[in-house]
């Protein structure tokens, strides 16, 4: 349901489904993404997430034509693989559907089958596809229904049974999944993370441009998914009928363990958990002592932060979240705004302050930011906390942004931002008592040098 | 290396030099082959969105809006209408029973809530689809509210960005002649594609008032509703960027005999002879302008010339690839390179026509590579083979070039620097020269090895003329 009163949509707190789509497939090795639509939408799309991630971020699209969203773009489909498969070397293509093919009509799973047939000859590639209509979901939609794409068709057969971990991380950034496997491998357990963009979006400098960038799951840890110790799936959001973790499970038996994304201690603790009880293992001492110098952290900092008012807004993962760090550290989120709409979002903020509010924030889901702002007139808060394009509001309000998730593109470095765990949890801290020191000391005429 | 071009690509390549000139071009985009293009929809809304005052929603699904929410650097002296996106964001109920309601709902809630002087309704892929009669809703709307709304046709999927391009300045044209023209100079000119990025626009208008000529109407930079309607009274239209708005122009020539020139704002002789160009249309009108004007140029080089000659002598000999949106932009870009001693080697365009590719052909030097809708993996090729120092594009290039260790110049809409006028001359060679002259790029693996294979060489020659 949307929360808004308004027919028109302004300023939008959300994006379209194949971009996510597009992101999910570009975290499989060898993988290029490839849009079933018009020209515009992979154009538009890579520009705006080549603006965060500073990365080439190459979408094939079929570019389909007046004629061809007349008669079908079928035949621009099976042309366009067969150009990426040739100029790419790409070992797996991901099909995402736009608006336009879904309302055309096209039926891409039976062109995908003609296409087999019909080359089946050559050497093919894995071609994974997803249905992702903009006008019924976000790019949050896309990532997940691309994701679980991915496991439902790449993973074919139960293997035999080894000790590597499923993590199934939603969408955080490159510094977060780098910080994810690390934390895997001191519990003596290899990730398989679907997806991973954690090398593929964040390249270093190299010799030679590359073609497909490097980086991403291998195909082959993908099949083997279904032998895995079990999963862990990040995100208390709702998305779809059958989750990747959900769909490993019924045909694999792979147990899978939802967990939020952890950030702040309790949500870290909870994907802690997860690992100890997948893996039997007890909490090495690093993470240990991250924890216990979070806890100091806290405490250093929290009479800067006591009281402040916040609002939170973005896709719906990255908010609930955010609401649950913020309850525990004593920041009071007074709204918690989403452009989608998610069955659980309500019950899921409820759940994350449970114990530490005496009630949830105020949640709207299906808003856009004129709905937010206009709200925020009435509510006073202190500070911001989501992506780059709340900073007019931002702006406006005279409050400062604290900036977190996708798409960061008026800073330097989205892509190495640490969110999760609690080290990523710390560098949040960090971040967010400075923000509010530096609006002190800059509201101030007294220029105090100790704060 | 051959392989990064597409077999059906090779006619929109060519060297100079190397066979007679010919060029394919405004073909549709090679299906797979990552086009940096975008849509029909993206043409138009680049060319209307300036226009400050106006309403822009976009009628379809959410993405086609939130992409082009506030990407462009157009700047407004006043309302900032222009820097919000509106859309319908289309639902599945709306794209199976039409969106004509829920269209009419929205452009009367958001003239109520912002009241501007117009309404543009630009429809994207799936409205050609769905079958909404957006004229029609438009009719309707502009009759409850007395404001003009004005349907944009520009379904993504019926071209690229030049048919988009048409779509705008149909729309501009039914709002010409229809405004007051009382009291406007006979020496007065429209200014056509300029969009005002950082500012760009009040530099020339700022050099036309020097000159003593009026400015009507901005179409669009900075751009009002009312001006709009009152531009058939200039006496001239000023056009730059022939492809975004020459349209308009024939259009307003053909209907109210409003001659026209084309002109170019970037570089030195371009900017001064476009301003020479207008003085010499109005000089037996106004005797004097030609002496202003020819005293506005020589002030203007006599501050910028030196200030040049600083940065040239850092820059000379570079080399530079040029991948821009419209060829016309190139041609400037390759004379003020020349001013900086840097030679184009590779240049290309996503819209370019076969009379832009001609033209490009007659001015860049033998072996430069001309390319039509070119896409990452030529656009690296040639980067590398023609050994380039910088590259001039927009967002989507700017990865290209960093990852081969290759400076980069943004000049397309999302620029944040003012590039035109004698002023623009300088800040691009400050721009240009802070890239290419950087000390970072020895770092980069690619100008490592490169940077050692010619240690090796002078140090093999050495050691073979002691021999001798
Ligand atoms: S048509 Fe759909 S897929 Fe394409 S940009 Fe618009 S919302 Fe996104
Ligand atoms: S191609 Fe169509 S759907 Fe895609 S951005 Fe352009 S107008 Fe929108």
């Amino acid at each position: 349901m949307s929360d808004s009163p308004y027919v028109s949509t302004t300023n939008a707190c959300k994006l379209c489904t194949p971009l996510g789509a597009a992101l999910a497939f570009r975290g499989v090795e060898g993988a290029i993404p490839f849009l079933h639509g018009s020209q515009g939408c992979a154009t538009y799309m890579r520009r705006y997430i080549i603006s965060h991630f500073r990365e080439p971020m190459d979408i094939a699209s079929s570019a389909l034509g007046e004629k061809q969203a007349v008669f079908g773009g079928g035949p621009n489909l099976k042309k366009g693989i067969l150009n990426v498969m040739s100029k790419y070397g790409a070992k797996v293509v991901g099909v995402a559907t736009t608006c336009l093919t879904e309302t055309i009509g096209d039926d891409v799973p039976r062109l995908l089958a003609e296409f087999r047939k019909e080359f089946g000859d050559l050497p093919l590639p894995e071609i994974v596809n997803v249905s992702t209509p903009s006008y019924s979901g976000t790019h949050m939609e896309g990532w997940h229904a691309a994701t679980a794409a991915l496991a439902s068709q790449l993973v074919r057969e139960k293997v035999a049974a080894h000790r590597r971990v499923n993590l199934i991380p939603g969408f955080v950034s490159p510094a977060d999944l780098r910080y994810f496997k690390e934390i895997l491998a001191d519990y003596g357990v290899a990730a398989t993370v679907l997806p991973d963009i954690s090398e593929s979006m964040d390249r270093p400098a190299l010799l030679d441009y590359e073609k497909l960038p490097a980086g991403g799951t291998p195909l082959a840890d993908i099949r083997a998914m279904s032998g895995a110790l079990g999963s862990i799936e990040c995100g208390r959001a709702a998305h779809m009928a059958e989750s990747a973790g959900d769909n490993l499970e019924r045909r694999f038996g792979v147990k899978n363990h939802r967990v939020g994304i952890p950030v702040g201690i309790r949500e870290t603790d909870a994907f802690f958990d997860a690992l100890e009880a997948l893996t039997g293992a007890p909490m090495p001492e690093k993470y240990a002592s991250e924890r216990g110098k979070l806890v100091d952290a806290y405490v250093d900092g929290h009479k800067y932060v006591a009281g402040k008012r916040a609002i939170v807004y973005g896709e719906e993962d990255m908010v609930i979240t955010m609401v649950a760090f913020l309850a525990e550290i004593g920041v009071k989120p007074i709204l918690a705004a989403t452009g989608a709409k998610c069955r659980n979002f309500k019950q899921a903020l409820a759940d994350v302050v449970e114990g530490i509010l005496p009630e949830p924030p105020e949640a709207r889901e299906g808003v856009d930011f004129h709905d937010i702002a206009e709200q925020a007139a009435d509510l006073a808060p202190d500070l911001l906390v989501g992506h780059s394009k709340g900073y007019r509001y931002a702006k406006d309000m005279g409050v400062p942004l604290v900036r977190v998730g996708f798409p960061i593109h008026d800073r330097f470095g989205g892509q190495r931002m640490l969110h999760v765990g609690y080290r990523g949890t710390q560098e949040l801290f960090d971040r967010l008592v400075n923000t509010i020191l530096e609006r002190k000391q800059e509201d101030s005429a007294v220029g105090y040098g100790y704060l | 290396m051959e392989q990064a071009i597409f077999e059906e690509r090779r006619d929109q390549i060519h060297r100079k030099g190397e066979g007679p000139f010919e060029l394919a071009c405004n073909r549709d985009s090679l299906a797979g082959a990552v086009s940096q293009r975008a849509c029909v929809f993206c043409g138009s809304r680049v060319v209307l969105y300036p226009i400050a005052d106006a309403l822009h929603l976009v009628h379809g699904p959410i993405g086609c809006a939130v992409y082009t929410w506030d990407i462009r650097g157009a700047l407004s002296s006043g309302p900032e209408l222009h820097r919000l996106s509106f859309s319908t964001d289309l639902q599945e109920k709306d794209v199976i029973f039409g969106g004509e309601k829920k269209l009419k709902a929205a452009l009367l809630e958001l003239i109520e809530r912002h009241k501007p002087n117009a309404a543009f309704v630009y429809a994207t892929c799936i409205v050609g689809i769905i079958g909404d009669d957006v004229g029609a809703v438009c009719r309707d709307v502009a009759q409850q509210t007395g404001i003009p709304v004005i349907p944009v046709q520009s379904e993504g999927f019926k071209g690229n960005k030049r048919e988009g391009y048409a779509a705008a300045c149909k729309a501009m044209f039914t709002l010409a002649g229809t405004g007051d023209t009382s009291g406007i100079s006979p020496v007065s000119v429209n200014i056509l594609g300029d969009f005002n990025l950082a500012g760009e626009i009040w530099i020339i208008r700022e050099y036309f008032k020097r000159m003593g000529v009026e400015v009507v109407a901005n179409i669009t930079g900075d751009g009002r509703v009312a001006d709009i309607k009152r531009c058939h009274g200039a006496a001239l239209n000023v056009v730059q960027c022939s492809g975004a708005t020459m349209e308009l122009a024939q259009m307003m020539q053909e209907k109210f005999g409003t001659p026209f020139l084309r002109v170019s704002y970037l570089g030195i002789e371009d900017m001064a002879d476009s301003l020479y160009a207008v003085a010499d249309h109005f000089k037996d009108r106004d005797p004097g302008i030609v002496e202003r004007t020819q005293a506005l140029v020589r002030e203007e080089l006599s501050r910028l010339l030196p200030e040049l000659h600083k940065y040239r002598q850092d820059l000379e000999g570079k080399k530079v690839a040029v991948y821009v949106g419209g060829a016309f932009k190139a041609f400037s870009l390759i004379k003020a390179f020349r001013h900086l001693g840097m030679k184009v080697v590779l240049v290309g365009s996503q819209t370019g026509t076969k009379e832009d590719y001609e033209e490009l052909a007659a001015i860049c030097d033998p072996g430069t590579v001309i390319v039509d809708d070119s896409n990452p993996l030529e656009l690296s090729k040639f980067v590398k083979e023609l050994d380039v120092d910088l590259f001039v594009g927009g967002v989507k290039e700017r990865p290209i070039a960093h990852k081969l260790g290759v400076g980069f110049c943004d000049h397309n809409h999302e620029r944040k620097e003012a590039l035109e006028g004698f002023v623009g001359m300088l800040n691009f060679a400050k721009e240009v020269h802070a890239s290419a002259t950087s000390p970072i790029w020895r770092f980069v693996p690619r100008r490592e090895a490169m940077a050692k294979a010619r240690e090796t060489r002078t140090a093999k020659r050495a050691a073979g003329g002691e021999g001798i």
